[in-house]
């Protein structure tokens, strides 16, 4: 292959086990592609050069030596800022973090780290991954590689891109109400949130530890699968982690490759699929094509009703910056981070966190110290949580009829940066299909379905299982993607314009 | 205006008081990492990415904590909830690493006990408990130079160290009707406390070094008219003296708020509702933050962390390991030992008792075991200035002490070079008998080889005693001791003498 950026994960890890390359080439290949192109991009917050091939020569050197490695040994990868990498710079896209450098790794980040896999650096993303967009970054905005002037969404806008530009085969992110799944909608790409507690959250910054929950990004289900295998299963480190195997999803996108699914039953939730109105008229066409081919592939395609997601959004915005105000207490001057000097430890703190933070920031924290107030907590927080009762119950009536739920994963394609940035409800509006997977902890999957034909800009499928069933997303993922790139001849990604490349 | 005494105040008022406790679980790491929790370390060295709340990490709950909580809650007869989570407590402070403190607010592990306290004259009155809760202790701030107050310090240095520590505060139901008693109930109460998590074996119970901090809550209402209840006069203003952290002191807080608060109610001026702080060196508090404008802390249920829920067979298990009320152990083991109400208290005070026990339960008569531990060891204990707990030596090592004494193998003397000998660390009892050679001689030619020398040299005394005047024999017994360097058995020796002398004793 002349191009090894344009391979799959998979490819590499082959190539890799047969000799055919070696990991440093790979490493270098992405270095150069990445100074080629995230210039404008700028998917990346960090590069660690020197720290990617010296994981690359070590691994190199014990295949060359007969070391039995991991499958991904030797394959790089770009991780969002939120995980903290003991002695690289960790922002989670927030300025008030600038220059801090972890004493400690987060555990996903040790898992990657064991896994062998040469770390290309650290992908931007909204400041403490509150945002639809990456333009509330405080290092500037990430940049659609499918277009320059659009949004690769948020907030892990940058995992997406360096997948989408090619500057890496495999990111991590983090999904508190759509931040991996809308990115990769919007890139053509394929990223996976799991069951809540199914990936450690330990060394994650958390925005909403109620909410958050790590996930694997690539270009292919099978690649994400098997990102998904490293980063998963129980660690005691957090209390929240599931006690139990990970799921068998690279098996279960084998699986659903051979595009038999037979017996399988799939529900389009009303409220999701754009029935109502309010969706991009391509997002829905490409949302029906997709139907058609799993009906074809032998689904059941049934209708259920979910009556509760109509007020999830506004649950979701409660509960949200309410975990939030009390998670980011923390960025005090004190211990870490940055320092604005003042007279008294008060002011300090607060000209600190006024400089420090940018207005999304700020605006939630309000928000949530508003809603946890005395007075108010019953009427705001109790009331969400009951409403997050309500969804959880909605799922759990719509599982009983069919194996999983599809939606389109955004209403639109990507809007143009600064379309919506002084529009905080437009903005949110983005989340409305994503949101109800994280107040049910269950796992969902967005891939790519196709680009509307109004705009030429990619849509993405969204899929829902229960919790515990994220093989079930592999499954059908890999053969609605096993239809789709028969016909495109390739993967989507593939048809994304070609970036100007700098000197 | 006229200022009260506590006893005036007390016949104006009736008082209404209630105390939070503070308890340091003595666990081997902190609540929610694996830091050790030890006092006395350099600072900022028992400190982890959780405990010094950095960027990502994680809490997970301490197990251990939670059982010594659980048993706790067991002790002062509190119900233990099936299913109670964590919550954060938010407010911005330095030294709390996160700025929001893990603790247990709607839903605490134990509730609804109650605890008999036996007072002095032997009056035992039943304090109701409102409940039991796990939660974190914050770092300790030092602010240095200026004022050396947080105002005006020239800076301030952050120990995180105990930030984290597992705590239970236990909260006491409103206490009424202790009238001029109310100082001394504020005590016995505390005392009860330190006394049960240290029979628990939960907590050091030391007051001086913080790992028992109390604050106390105080009120006065009028005094019921005629024809009116007590229980229907509403409640005054209260005060919460915090950090009050001896036992006199509690007393004395109990005091002076009384008496202050009576000063300005018959002064026509309203108490304010405030946290004051207590000052040891003058017996006296000042105001802290007032409740007014206290902080909001917008608790809310702790998303990181699992719900505690002990299976009903656990609590069980636990309950079965609760040790009997101090109060009540005490006067058993007064009667079972024989012991006068004031050779128990000084026991007591000595901490004593627990050895006592261990000593006797091992088949040495309880006299004997007191006379060690509160005679020759205690010495020692205050000689070298620490507590008789921390000395080098077993109540087993005692017991078997005092059986060489009761075989007759060596006499009191020789016992106490042994004990000697143990605290010194060469050993057991009977090694440093071996060792030093410290049995009695019992070889009665020896001793008669002894005794002729002895009444050789002395005869004037060899002539006493035949006259009759058998007590003169104790100059022979000293010489022969000294003879033997205090190996004899003075017992033999005498006999030996008056045989000598032709006397039969």
């Amino acid at each position: 292959m002349n191009d090894w950026t344009r391979a799959t994960a998979a490819q590499m890890a082959d190539a890799l086990a047969a000799g055919e390359v070696t990991s440093v080439e790979l490493v270098q290949a992405h270095l150069d592609r990445i100074a080629a192109v995230d210039g404008p991009v700028h998917a990346f917050l960090h590069i660690d050069a020197e720290g990617a091939l010296e994981t690359a020569r070590a691994v190199d050197a014990d295949r060359a030596a007969g070391v039995e490695l991991p499958r991904l040994a030797g394959v790089p990868i770009g991780i969002k800022d939120v995980l903290v990498t003991k002695g690289l710079p960790t922002t989670a896209g927030s300025r008030i973090l600038e220059g801090w450098i972890p004493p400690y790794d987060a555990t996903v980040t040790r898992r990657v780290r064991e896994a062998r896999m040469p770390i290309l650096g650290k992908t931007n993303m909204d400041e403490f991954a509150m945002g639809s967009s990456t333009e509330h970054s405080g290092y500037g905005p990430t940049r659609n590689p499918w277009d320059l002037d659009r949004i690769p969404g948020g907030s892990g806008g940058g995992s997406a891109a360096a997948l989408a530009a090619f500057e890496a085969p495999l990111t991590i992110g983090s999904d508190t109400g759509g931040s991996i799944r809308q990115p990769a909608s919007v890139t053509a790409t394929v990223g996976v949130k799991p069951t809540y507690g199914g990936v450690s959250r330990f060394g994650a910054i958390a925005l909403a530890s109620s909410l958050d929950q790590l996930g694997p990004c690539g270009r292919t289900v099978l690649d994400t699968a098997l990102l998904h295998e490293v980063m998963g299963g129980h660690d005691e480190m957090d209390a929240t982690s599931l006690d139990e195997p990970v799921p068998a999803v690279v098996d279960a996108a084998l699986e659903g490759a051979r595009q038999d699914l037979t017996g399988v039953k799939i529900g389009v939730v009303r409220e999701l699929s754009g029935a109502d109105g309010g969706y991009q008229a391509g997002v829905t066409q490409r949302f029906e094509e997709s139907l058609s081919r799993l009906r074809e592939m032998g689904a059941a395609i049934v209708e259920v009703s979910c009556p509760s997601f109509e007020y999830a959004l506004a649950a979701y915005y409660v509960i949200l910056p309410s975990e939030a105000s009390s998670n980011l207490a923390k960025f005090d001057s004190v211990r870490f981070g940055k320092r604005v000097e003042k007279s008294t430890i008060e002011k300090t703190m607060l000209a600190t966190r006024a400089e420090g933070f940018g207005d999304e920031v700020k605006r939630r924290i309000i928000l949530g110290t508003y809603a946890l107030s005395a007075g108010y907590y019953d009427a705001y927080y109790g009331s969400a949580q009951k409403v997050r009762t309500l969804v959880q119950r909605d799922f759990d009536a719509a599982f009983a009829q069919c194996d999983v739920l599809v939606s389109p994963t955004t209403p639109t394609t990507p809007f143009k940066i600064g379309e919506r940035i002084d529009d905080p409800l437009a903005m949110y509006l983005n989340d409305i299909a994503t949101i109800p997977a994280n107040l049910a902890g269950i796992p969902g999957m967005s891939l790519p379905s196709g680009v509307a034909p109004e705009d030429g800009l990619p849509v993405g499928f969204q899929i829902l299982a229960p919790a515990h069933e994220d093989a079930r997303l592999y499954r059908i993922g890999a053969a609605l993607e096993a239809s789709l790139t028969a016909e495109w001849g390739g993967p989507l990604s593939a048809q994304a314009p070609e970036l100007e490349v700098a000197e | 205006m006229t200022t009260m005494t506590y006893e005036q105040a007390m016949e104006e008022f009736d008082p209404v008081f209630g105390i939070e406790v503070h308890v340091e679980l003595n666990t081997k790491t902190k609540m929610f990492c694996g830091c050790a929790n030890e006092f006395g370390a350099e600072p900022n060295t028992q400190v982890c990415p959780v405990c010094l709340g950095l960027p990502g990490a994680m809490p997970v709950t301490n197990e251990k904590a939670v059982e010594s909580a659980i048993r706790l809650g067991l002790a002062l007869g509190c119900s233990i909830r099936e299913s109670s989570r964590f919550a954060r407590k938010n407010y911005f402070y330095p030294d709390l690493a996160k700025d929001y403190q893990i603790s247990q607010y709607d839903e605490p592990t134990c509730y609804e006990g109650s605890l008999d306290v036996v007072l002095d004259d032997g009056t035992v009155v039943e304090i109701g408990i409102e409940r039991a809760h796990m939660e974190e202790d914050a770092g300790k701030n030092t602010h240095v130079g200026g004022s050396g107050g947080i105002q005006g310090a020239d800076y301030s240095l952050v120990d995180y160290n105990r930030g984290g520590v597992p705590l239970v505060e236990i909260v006491t139901k409103p206490i009424t009707g202790m009238g001029d008693r109310t100082a001394e109930v504020a005590r016995a109460y505390v005392a009860t406390i330190r006394d049960i998590v240290r029979a628990l074996g939960i907590s050091d119970g030391r007051m001086e070094q913080g790992s028992v901090r109390a604050d106390v809550n105080l009120s006065l209402r009028p005094k019921a008219v005629a024809g009116e209840s007590q229980d229907d006069v509403p409640f005054g203003k209260r005060s919460e003296t915090k950090n009050v952290n001896s036992l006199r002191a509690i007393e004395r807080a109990v005091h002076f708020e009384a008496a202050r608060q009576a000063t300005l109610l018959l002064g026509g001026q309203p108490v304010v509702q405030e946290t004051r702080h207590w000052h040891e060196d003058t017996s006296s508090t000042t105001p802290g933050r007032s409740k007014e404008e206290a902080e909001d802390y917008r608790y809310f249920p702790e998303p990181d962390l699992l719900p505690v829920q002990p299976s009903r067979e656990w609590v069980e298990e636990l309950r079965s390991t609760i040790p009997e009320h101090p109060a009540k152990m005490r006067a058993r083991l007064r009667e079972e030992w024989g012991f006068s109400d004031l050779e128990m208290r000084d026991v007591v005070a000595a901490d004593a008792l627990v050895l006592i026990a261990a000593t006797v339960q091992t088949g040495t008569s309880a006299q004997a075991a007191r006379k060690w531990w509160m005679g020759e060891l205690s010495r020692v204990a205050n000689d070298r200035e620490v507590a008789l707990t921390s000395l080098p030596v077993t109540p087993d090592q005692i017991a078997e002490l005092q059986g060489l004494i009761d075989e007759g193998k060596i006499n009191d003397k020789l016992a106490r070079q042994a004990l000697e000998g143990v605290l010194a660390g060469e050993g057991s009892p009977t090694e440093v008998v071996a060792s030093r050679g410290l049995e009695v001689v019992s070889d009665d030619s020896a001793l008669e080889k002894a005794v002729d020398e002895a009444l050789a040299a002395q005869p004037d005394v060899l002539a006493k005693i035949q006259d009759g005047k058998v007590q003169a024999a104790g100059a022979i017994v000293g010489a022969v001791m000294k003879a033997t360097r205090g190996q004899a058995d003075a017992g033999r020796v005498r006999e030996i003498i008056l045989q000598r002398a032709g006397v039969e004793g």
